[in-house]
């Protein structure tokens, strides 16, 4: 049985774009070595913190979603912890409305993309 | 007397209030899950200082004012929301 997951990290904005490519694709490889499979990403790119954490005041955001057994979200919340990199991150469990809300979204934006090609 | 008193006279109308009724909001759009990723749409829920409103003042039926609680949570550990701040709006 697999869970739904929602997870998202904050890495430092002194990264530069490399680097935060790597930190990325690592977190990947984490789940996927985990018996995860990742559903969806999204960059949001740099953004405005609405308060300091550790000094600074923006931040890059990256959001992964995925299925995977239980005992992934703790291995990952290890690695963030582990990782200097990441300021700050959240992973939650997705329930049925949540999953139903994102594929909808994603739905949206896919036909938003066609329309304009 | 008995019957003057039914005929009491005000000189300026009494106002009766009539109370517009608050609905749950989510109820009445069917919106099932309420997304910490948007915190314009948060913000509805908030006052100046970023803190949550009461049930009383928005109307919402307690099973949502729990998610909405748990999206402001969530927002803020992001930084998406402040934790405490003056004039959010």
């Amino acid at each position: 049985m697999l869970n739904n997951y929602e997870t998202v990290f904050i890495a430092t904005p002194v990264l530069s774009e490399n680097q935060m490519k790597e930190a990325v694709q690592k977190f990947k490889k984490i789940i996927t070595e985990n018996s995860g499979e990742i559903v969806h990403e999204e960059n949001w790119g740099l953004k405005k913190l609405a308060y300091p954490i550790k000094k600074k005041s923006t931040g890059f955001y990256y959001l992964i979603e995925f299925k995977g057994p239980g005992d992934i979200v703790d291995k990952l919340e290890l690695q963030y912890r582990r990782d200097e990199r990441i300021i700050r991150f959240l992973t939650f469990k997705m329930d049925k409305y949540a999953v139903e809300y994102a594929n909808k979204k994603r739905k949206q934006k896919e036909a938003e993309r066609v329309m304009e090609e | 007397m008995a019957q003057n008193e039914s005929e009491i006279r005000y000189l300026t109308p009494p106002s009766v209030e009539i109370k517009k009724k608050k609905y749950c909001r989510f109820k009445k759009n069917r919106i099932k899950y309420i997304d910490y990723k948007d915190p314009e749409f948060l913000k509805k829920f908030l006052n100046e200082q970023g803190k949550i409103l009461p049930r009383r003042i928005t109307g919402t039926s307690l099973k949502y004012q729990r998610k909405v609680a748990k999206a402001v949570k969530r927002a803020r550990h992001i930084a998406l929301l402040p934790y405490v701040t003056d004039l959010l709006k």
